[in-house]
């Protein structure tokens, strides 16, 4: 830094005695006595030259820290310039003097009652921006003050500054009672101040997802859009995001909201501009689709959308982002705009993909001539990732428009002929895929493939080659030949490879088996004895055994039709993508993941719904507004059914990639199982010399292979200890989700005794039950007559617990009768802070009456399955948490071994990381993640012989440590 | 929302850094660096990128990386536009937007930086509110200053920021009176190697220069305002006027600003001015080709275009060009391997042509890419979407102001395929 620094002199020496260069000059030998001469001086001008001085070199980064009870001597003045150069030096400097800071308190709580709105303004914006505890306990009064000053431009600088407080110190704000003086800011007459309110408030929430501070209704609806027409663009931008959050009551507010933000679209800001889109779009699908207001907006949405694509690169990046997800949902809007995402040869190459992304998706019979000349075109550029993707969109195209596939591969074949290396490959990849849209089609082109398999070093590609031969070997002459070429150099291909060429000769045999006997006995031993990779030799066990006992069901299984694939494979999944239209214009939206996915902790995971559509008028409902009804676990429509899989699974392992957006649901581990059914007990023998764990041996599909496939050394090392459980901790292990884990729920106790509810005694606890938190209650007539008709409703609560489903009580309860309800919760309920934070309000109703209790749910419930953070991750969070956040706790008499304890609390989701012993004391790092998204970092001590242990919390909100702890007590001790 | 901002050179030095928040180490810029890196070409750089626990969001202006930070769930667009606010106070207070001159001016860039946001949020970006409180360098100024003792920081509250209309000033004065329209208008296309246009539209803008007293209330109004598809206004235009009436009604900010952008997309017949014949080969023994290119005018209104320029990126594997031009002069950068060939006015009496042989590396194999052909033009006093303004009046003020209307046609991104 000092070497650059005297660099930078050097360079600056021959520079205009007019501009601030002259700042560099002074050596750095005595430097900073020199300044503080100066800053001393008597004289006003020397005064300001010298604090100058000191501020240039703070912006560079040099440490000018010394100089502090100087500058601030300064401090009182009546020039503004100066005035403001020490407020800047204050900023940065502050904090690492907090004591010399008091000595700036009295001026500023003087600043703020200056009769000049400008420095009144000033120095309670100063004030905030001190980040010392010190401090702002003397800013509340001045802010209290600000908040109410006659003049909006005091009021709009003192708006954010809570949002500043609040970030330093939240209790304070929430004591002092400055979110309710912010609310009311949202109902002021000025514009500005109603805008910054709106920014403070939002920024507020996002750190406090517990607190409902926005709480829209008609009427503050109805202020944020009158100011939204006279605020700046920025007051613009927070006000539409505020907006979207919204849900109207019915169609006719949310037309009439719609009409009121249109205009916003023609805002020279294209980040007003997005916003707008966004509450547009989600707005729109309450709107009836046969009305003409709803063809009108339509119309409106698609000029702003080109014109953002004429802006800057890095905009456009970010509007092509949300433009993919905008055309996923509702193509219409842009499918007379193809030719705007032409690509140009001097765009971006993260504009260019992007674009040709988004010509996919509108391809269609009526453009798909157009398009594919552009693809063609694309694929003699210079850049190899984009002529890459320019061929695969190729063969996208194909498989989308059906009428285009001849054109897609004709335009493919000449592709081929350049010999372009890259393009060749390419190009056989994703004819492959063609192959398998439109079977027995377009095999005629197979001998032009076989011309190039020399030149194909791509595993991907050369693993498509297989594929091909395998498949249609019936047809090509010398596929024995081809395949024997690709095996002299088996144990140097890839996996991809090695499973295909495996899978291809057992075709080939299957085919034609009497000339290959002897080709597929050597790719079997190969597979099995020379290899040790578990998902091929497994998969060479299959055949061996499938074709040694039953040739007939080996053809039938291997040979068996394979479902079609279709275009949808790249398509965003449906839940997925209605909770991105509602994230719209923010990162979520440029990374297509949910926020939940990639915020840490430090914010509520609310997830967002499109609203559903009003019912009138609903003649034609597209299926996707179907699902927008809210239904979130039909299964996402790109995973083949389960029949299909079994096919695929001992077919082809190119698809998984592709087709796979999201997790395997559940249910395909159970369908696996069926599939090692089907190989009947003879497997053992085959296998009885293989002294292999069982959960080695399973291994056979792609899928299952992620699952427990996996070499224990994969593991991290602290795992070594033995785990109990065998099987079951082998899935949960390897991240398997779903399956019943052992996590502690605490004995039932009464919630509700029967003399409080005339007759009904409810007595209940919490589990959490293969991922489900449930709450098990057991409801007791003690009264005189039968009971039925139970329902049941919680009060909002801090982590949003609410009924997954009404109560399930079918049959009257008799006098004198129990029974057992188990109630599943979700956690998509309204959220609201309680005290204690696990307390829940329960309400129950009964034919005789409605009854009110509160129970705490142990927040050991709320932990969640994929919380064990990755080793990296947790060493990053744990230092980047401040310590401030970190709370320690005893806990006393517990008698078992750091390992036990560790397996004991994974039991309950509290994922032990790693293990570090020092001078006999075993420290286990820990983290937990909550429903909410919230991690838990947790470092817990154990000393042998020592009953007491110690586990300091870290956590993004510290609040919850406390619960924590509570949970970490119970399940230690039971 | 914004947390920090560091400003990055070309060679990867950061140069600047701001903190509106808790200070954030400049080591979290080794994700940027790392990309950038990667990415080769500073224009390459996507900008948004994930770290650990920041996203780093960056724009690429007048060869420096605006590099912001941000921890939470923010717009990026917000991010990108206030960004290119920043780099265009730069180039408005200082007059380009460069390293030097942001050094020049640390303290004038650092009070300005405090000016604009406050907490992250945007506080004041208008030019004119800025102007107000921090007063742009000259070197008049700078004498006065220091012979005075007076400051570049106005202490009164800039007047604008809490009237209805933000934009302006009161109390403006002048002794001429003036009103200056420019519409600038720049062709986007895409020609294939035949001359058919494969896309084309028109970006236009209304960039004005208004100096006048008071409060004025204009009205701009246009012949034919149905041609334009998509327009993006100046917070001063009323939008709901030119909803009803085709009209653009506005009090005007101070000086110079754009008034209006506007579109017209490929969907209506976009007039191409030029058309170029051209054949670029390489051969596949010799290491060598052939170029011969020769404009044309086809769509131009009558008018002269000027400023005329080619611009080739060649294959990498091409040494040399040994060309004749029949009009302007051509260079070849060795090391960019751009061809650019300067050509001036267009006389439609003789054709300019352009010919002669390129030598490629000994041995290298002939280039699978063909090169695009950038153009550059000009056409003075033309509008080519047809667009033109009808009148202008005055309303609120006595005096009869000056008036103007300049048109101007540019080529945009006007590439022809080879």
């Amino acid at each position: 830094m000092q070497e650059w620094a005297n660099q930078l002199c050097e360079n600056r020496q021959f520079g205009s005695k007019m501009t601030d260069s002259k700042y560099f000059t002074t050596t750095k030998k005595g430097e900073i006595f020199e300044l503080k001469a100066e800053l001393n001086s008597d004289k006003k001008e020397k005064k300001k030259e010298a604090v100058k001085k000191v501020i240039a070199s703070m912006t560079v980064g040099k440490d000018v820290s010394a100089l502090f009870p100087d500058v601030v001597n300064c401090m009182q003045t009546d020039n503004l310039e100066l005035k403001k150069l020490v407020y800047l030096y204050l900023m940065n400097y502050a904090k690492s003097q907090p004591d010399m800071a008091i000595m700036a308190v009295n001026t500023f709580v003087k600043d703020c009652e200056d009769p000049n709105p400008l420095i009144r303004a000033l120095a309670v914006r100063t004030m905030g921006c001190i980040r010392v505890d010190k401090i702002t306990e003397y800013l509340c009064e001045p802010l209290r003050k600000c908040l109410k000053d006659e003049d909006p431009y005091v009021r709009k600088t003192a708006a954010v500054c809570v949002a500043k407080l609040h970030d330093i110190n939240a209790q304070l704000v929430e004591d002092q009672g400055f979110l309710d003086t912010l609310k009311d800011l949202i109902s002021d007459s000025n514009p500005m101040v109603v805008a910054n309110a709106v920014a403070a408030l939002s920024e507020i929430a996002e750190s406090h997802p517990n607190s409902n501070l926005l709480d829209l209704n008609p009427q503050t609806i109805n202020k944020l859009l009158t100011a939204l027409n006279e605020c700046t663009e920025w007051g613009q931008i927070f006000i539409l995001d505020c907006l979207a959050n919204y849900t109207p009551r019915d169609d006719r507010e949310s037309q009439s909201i719609c009409e009121r933000v249109t205009p916003r679209l023609s805002h020279a800001n294209s980040a007003v501009v997005l916003s707008a889109v966004k509450v547009l779009m989600k707005f729109m699908e309450m709107l009836p689709k046969d009305l003409d207001y709803y063809g009108t907006l339509l119309k409106k949405l698609a000029p702003p959308l080109v014109t953002l694509l004429s802006a800057e690169p890095e905009l456009q990046y970010v509007a092509l982002r949300n433009i993919n997800l905008i055309v996923q949902r509702r193509p219409e809007i842009l499918k007379h705009e193809m030719k705007v995402f032409f690509v140009k040869y001097n765009d971006p190459i993260y504009v260019k993909l992007e674009k040709l992304d988004i010509m996919i998706r509108l391809a269609s019979q009526a453009n798909i001539a157009q398009v594919l000349a552009e693809l063609k075109e694309y694929a003699t550029e210079v850049d190899v990732d984009f002529v890459r993707k320019a061929v695969r969109a190729i063969g996208r195209c194909a498989i989308k428009v059906e009428q285009s596939a001849e054109r897609c591969v004709s335009t493919l074949l000449d592709l081929i002929q350049t010999k372009v290396n890259y393009v060749v490959q390419e190009a056989i990849v994703v004819i492959k895929d063609i192959f398998r849209k439109y079977p027995n089609k377009y095999e005629s082109v197979i001998a032009t493939l076989c011309e190039n398999l020399d030149s194909l070093d791509e595993p991907e590609a050369r693993a498509a080659m297989i594929w091909i031969v395998g498949e249609y070997a019936e047809r090509i002459d010398n596929a024995d030949e081809l395949l024997e070429s690709f095996l002299e150099g088996f144990h140097d291909e890839s996996t991809q490879v090695q499973l295909q060429l495996l899978t291809a000769i057992v075709k080939l045999f299957l085919k034609k088996p009497t000339e290959t006997q002897e080709l597929v006995q050597q790719v079997l031993s190969l597979a099995t004895q020379d290899s040790d990779n578990p998902d091929l030799r497994d998969r060479g066990y299959i055949y061996w055994r499938l074709l040694s006992t039953d040739p007939v069901a080996a053809k039938e299984v291997v040979l068996a039709e394979k479902p079609l694939i279709s275009e949808e494979t790249d398509l965003i999944e449906p839940t997925l993508l209605e909770e991105l239209i509602c994230h719209i214009g923010t990162l979520a939206s440029v990374y297509h993941k949910p926020p939940s996915a990639f915020v840490e902790g430090s914010r509520g995971v609310q997830h967002k719904r499109l609203p559903g559509s009003a019912g009138s008028g609903e003649s034609v409902e597209s299926p996707d507004t179907g699902s927008a009804a809210g239904v979130s676990d039909a299964p996402p429509a790109v995973i083949p059914s389960q029949g299909d899989l079994l096919g695929d699974l001992l077919n082809l392992d190119l698809a998984p990639p592709a087709t796979t957006t999201g997790p395997p649901p559940p249910t395909s581990s159970g369908m696996q199982m069926g599939a090692m059914d089907l190989l009947g007990g003879g497997l053992d023998s085959l296998m009885g010399d293989e002294s292999e764990p069982l959960g080695g041996d399973l291994g056979g599909s792609p899928a299952m292979g992620a699952g427990f496939g996996a070499p224990p050394a994969g593991m991290p090392a602290s795992f070594n200890a033995p785990v109990s459980g065998g099987l079951d901790d082998l899935f949960d292990l390897g991240g398997g989700v779903g399956m019943p884990s052992g996590a502690y729920s605490p004995p039932k106790s009464i919630w509700l005794p029967a003399m409080k509810a005339k007759g009904l005694e409810i007595s209940g606890t919490f589990a959490r039950r293969a991922g489900v938190v449930q709450m098990e209650m057991t409801l007791t007539n003690k009264a005189m007559s039968v009971m039925t008709d139970f329902a049941i409703q919680f009060n909002r609560n801090s982590f949003g617990l609410a009924p997954a489903g009404p109560l399930q009580v079918l049959t009257p309860v008799s006098p004198n009768q129990s029974i057992e309800v188990a109630l599943p919760l979700n956690t998509v309920g309204p959220v609201m802070k309680m005290e204690p934070l696990n307390n829940l309000q329960v309400a129950v109703k009964n034919n005789i009456d409605v009854f009110y209790f509160s129970c705490q749910y142990p927040i050991s419930m709320l932990f969640v399955e994929d919380g064990k953070m990755e080793r990296q991750v947790f060493l990053a969070t744990w230092k980047d948490i401040p310590n401030d956040n970190e709370s320690q706790f005893q806990i006393k008499d517990c008698h078992l071994s750091s390992d036990a304890a560790s397996s004991k609390l994974q039991g309950s989701n509290i994922f032990t990381i790693a293990k570090r012993t020092v001078d006999g004391q075993d420290m286990l790092y820990q983290s937990t993640k909550l429903t909410n998204g919230i991690w838990v970092l947790a470092e817990l001590r154990v000393q042998a012989g020592n009953p007491n242990y110690t586990v300091s919390l870290k956590c993004r909100a510290p609040e919850v440590a406390q619960c924590v702890f509570q949970s970490y007590e119970a399940v230690l001790k039971n | 929302m914004i947390h920090s901002l560091f400003l990055i050179n070309h060679s990867g030095d950061i140069f600047l850094e701001k903190h509106w928040k808790s200070v954030i180490s400049r080591s979290v810029c080794d994700y940027f660096f790392e990309v950038k890196e990667k990415a080769v070409d500073p224009e390459n750089v996507p900008p948004v990128l994930q770290t650990p626990h920041h996203y780093l969001i960056s724009i690429y202006r007048g060869k420096l990386f605006f590099l912001s930070v941000v921890q939470t769930e923010v717009p990026p667009l917000f991010v990108i536009e206030f960004l290119h606010r920043v780099a265009d106070t730069f180039q408005d207070y200082f007059g380009e937007c460069s390293e030097g001159v942001i050094k020049d001016n640390l303290v004038t860039v650092y009070e300005l930086l405090e000016e604009m946001l406050d907490n992250g949020f945007p506080l004041a970006t208008e030019s004119n509110v800025l102007k107000e409180m921090i007063r742009p360098p000259n070197i008049l100024r700078s004498v006065v200053n220091t012979l005075t003792g007076g400051s570049n920081v106005g202490d009164t509250l800039p007047t604008g920021q809490l009237s209805n209309v933000p934009w302006r000033r009161a109390g403006v004065k002048y002794t001429n009176n003036e009103a200056y329209f420019d519409i600038i208008e720049e062709i986007d296309a895409i020609l294939d190697k035949s001359g058919t246009t494969v896309f084309a539209e028109i970006q236009g803008v209304v960039e004005a220069c208004v100096r006048l007293t008071g409060m004025p209330d204009l009205t701009l109004s246009f012949m034919n305002p149905r041609l334009l598809d998509d327009v993006s206004f100046h917070p001063c235009v009323r939008f709901k006027r030119w909803e009803s009436e085709r009209v653009l009604s506005f009090i005007p900010p101070d000086g110079n600003f754009t008034l209006m952008t506007y579109h017209v997309s490929s969907q209506n017949l976009v007039a191409i001015p030029v058309y170029v014949k051209q054949s670029i080969n390489f051969f596949e023994t010799g290491s060598c080709g052939r170029l011969e290119i020769t404009i044309g005018p086809k769509q131009n209104m009558g008018k002269t275009v000027e400023g005329l320029m080619v611009t080739i990126h060649m294959p990498k594997v091409v040494l040399s060009a040994n060309l004749t031009a029949t009009q302007g002069n051509y260079t070849y950068d060795l090391t960019t391997k751009v061809l650019v060939w300067d050509i001036g006015k267009l006389n439609p009496q003789k054709l300019p042509n352009l010919r002669g042989s390129l030598s490629m590396q000994a041995g290298a194999p002939k280039p699978e890419e063909n090169p695009s052909l950038n153009i550059d033009l000009k056409i003075q006093q033309l509008a080519i979407s047809g667009l033109k303004v009808s009148r202008l009046d005055m309303y609120g003020e006595k005096y009869k102001p000056f008036k103007g209307v300049k048109y101007l046609t540019k080529a945009g991104k006007f590439q022809v395929r080879t």
